[in-house]
């Protein structure tokens, strides 16, 4: 019984943990499935995000304030990868590699050269907090999540609607085409790329926010989170997400799904040190069923 | 319309791969033309086109569309003079798009996209009736992902795509090629319907020495990055696949062995 009522406990933990990345893993689809690039930058983005959050709410500044910065901050990431792939012919997963690892650096001096910083709750007025999950009222981190991801997926539904949106898409799956519609295709990448750091660093704003806390390797294998939330959300609700909202929604569930599933095992005595390894092994499977059932027809990468 | 002047291009230059696939190359069009290419493989032909839609920067000379110089105009500024189909049907369409979404985005071309909804009930209804007039059942189906298209449909599509904002110049690049002879057939039949439609200047590369007879106005031979025979008007129309034969043989001092241009 007592591992029933542990998981149980620890549900709402995972659920808000779930939704967060949930936000995060919507910019990785993005770059991945609606860009077609492994963008890798992510894992230092998202740490960037959570970095200046901590430094500018410990500053004194409004916590929604600090999450607008944050936006703008993961943009510029995503710029930074955009024009090192665009302007400068690096491919585009080791510009993406280039980004995190200079962001490293950047994230220690945005965190005064500290490894990890710490905002309480007690101390400042956060917008979401682990303490309060599973309270009934308010403060309870889960509605404003909720709210934040439904926004979310509105602005993205709406966005690739748009003419933009659409030539964004048509870059995404063929730039030869795009191209030769009058698409400036290179544009297009870096204002995927802002878009979807801008929404990681979001996440890892919230994130910091959630735990209490910055940490310089809050993002080491970030993208593999993404991706499993991605794959997951895909896999499990193909065949009843068939519209674009739903699809990204479809998303979301798989982050929490990943959370949740990462709880039971956790639950089960799984050793914290290996839950690495167990995630990528996990989204290499993920990734490599469709590629066995097409009987190595494409390559799963860009599938 | 086209002014191509002095153009050369030299792939993989220094390197013991070096190959020259445009060598001063010059030709202008004239407003209307329809212009058929042939030639052996590696006589050019692909470069040609691709020079002139901006895919590579000339090395030397200079090339005018509608007296503007788009020499170093980049591909994508470029598309808002020249409709484009391709040798590959998969090339000239976005497979993860619906029908009427690339549509939407040919129709946009050389206009800024907005943040405007992408796609109008207006032009729905507009794409609709084009589309029937290509009679493969496209018109029902405007909602259905392109990559579920055969190869045909995605090639008329894509002709469909390429002239629905009226470009200066068509160039179609082998656009029959990867279809089976019905298909390419029917293809070839609704390229020229729409060129005659819209009284487009066209450049079309074919292996194909009948269709480059049949078709168009004027015909271009090419060899080794050089046009060797440019027959318009009558001397056209009365040339046989043999003259062809002959008139490449005398051009090049060699012998036809293309087994792809003997195919006829």
């Amino acid at each position: 019984m007592s591992f029933f009522t542990s998981l149980l406990n620890a549900t709402p933990g995972a659920v808000a943990q779930g939704l967060v990345w949930g936000i995060m893993a919507l910019g990785v689809y993005l770059t991945y499935r609606i860009m077609h690039i492994a963008d890798l930058t992510v894992d230092g983005s998202i740490a960037t995000g959570g970095a200046v959050c901590v430094m500018l709410i410990r500053a004194g500044i409004n916590p929604v304030v600090a999450m607008l910065v944050t936006l703008a901050v993961g943009a510029l990431a995503g710029l930074i990868t955009a024009l090192l792939h665009t302007k400068c012919g690096i491919p585009d997963i080791l510009a993406g590699i280039l980004t995190q690892l200079s962001l490293y650096s950047i994230n220690l001096r945005i965190m005064g050269g500290k490894a990890n910083q710490t905002i309480s709750v007690d101390k400042y007025n956060l917008l979401v907090s682990q303490r309060f999950v599973r309270a009934f009222d308010f403060s309870n981190p889960i509605p404003l999540l909720l709210l934040l991801i439904a926004i979310t997926i509105g602005a993205m539904y709406w966005f690739f609607g748009t003419e933009k949106g659409c030539s964004i898409r048509a870059t995404g799956t063929n730039p030869n085409m795009a191209r030769a519609q009058g698409i400036n295709t290179q544009n297009d990448i870096i204002i995927g790329l802002m878009i979807s750091n801008a929404l990681v660093a979001f996440a890892g704003g919230l994130l910091a926010q959630y735990q209490g806390a910055s940490d310089i390797n809050m993002g080491r294998g970030a993208i593999v989170i993404g991706l499993a939330a991605v794959i997951i959300g895909e896999g499990v609700f193909k065949k009843v997400f068939k519209n674009f909202a739903l699809k990204l929604l479809g998303v979301v569930f798989g982050a929490i799904i990943y959370y949740l599933v990462l709880q039971v095992t956790l639950q089960l005595g799984l050793n914290t040190n290996d839950l690495k390894l167990i995630s990528a092994a996990i989204v290499a499977l993920f990734l490599a069923i469709p590629y066995w059932s097409k009987k190595g027809a494409k390559g799963a990468l860009n599938a | 319309m086209l002014s191509i002047r002095n153009i050369s291009k030299t792939f993989n230059a220094g390197t013991v791969n070096e190959r020259k696939a445009i060598d001063n190359l010059s030709l202008e069009l004239n407003e209307g033309d329809f212009v058929t290419v042939i030639g052996g493989n590696g006589a050019g032909k692909s470069t040609l086109l691709n020079l002139i839609a901006g895919v590579y920067m000339v090395d030397k000379g200079k090339i005018f569309a509608d007296r503007i110089d788009i020499t170093r105009l980049p591909e994508y500024k470029r598309a808002s003079f020249l409709g484009r189909v391709f040798q590959d049907p998969k090339m000239g369409t976005s497979p993860d798009m619906l029908i009427e979404e690339n549509l939407a985005l040919a129709s946009r071309r050389g206009q800024r996209r907005t943040l405007r909804w992408g796609i109008t009930e207006l032009e729905r209804e507009k794409y609709r009736e084009t589309l029937k007039s290509l009679n493969l059942g496209l018109e029902d189906r405007l909602t259905t992902k392109v990559g579920l298209l055969s190869g045909g449909q995605r090639q008329a599509l894509t002709l469909l795509m390429s002239v629905l904002k009226k470009p200066k110049v068509l160039l179609l690049d082998e656009h029959t090629a990867a279809l089976d002879p019905k298909t390419a057939a029917k293809v070839l039949e609704i390229s020229e319907k729409v060129v005659k439609e819209n009284n487009l200047t066209t450049m079309m590369v074919t292996h194909n020495m009948k269709d480059a007879i049949t078709y168009g106005n004027r015909l271009i031979m090419m060899n080794s990055g050089h046009i060797v025979v440019d027959i318009s008007g009558e001397d056209k129309k009365h040339l046989t696949v043999k003259d062809l034969m002959d008139l490449f043989s005398s051009a090049s001092g060699s012998e036809m062995t293309n087994d792809a241009m003997l195919l006829s």
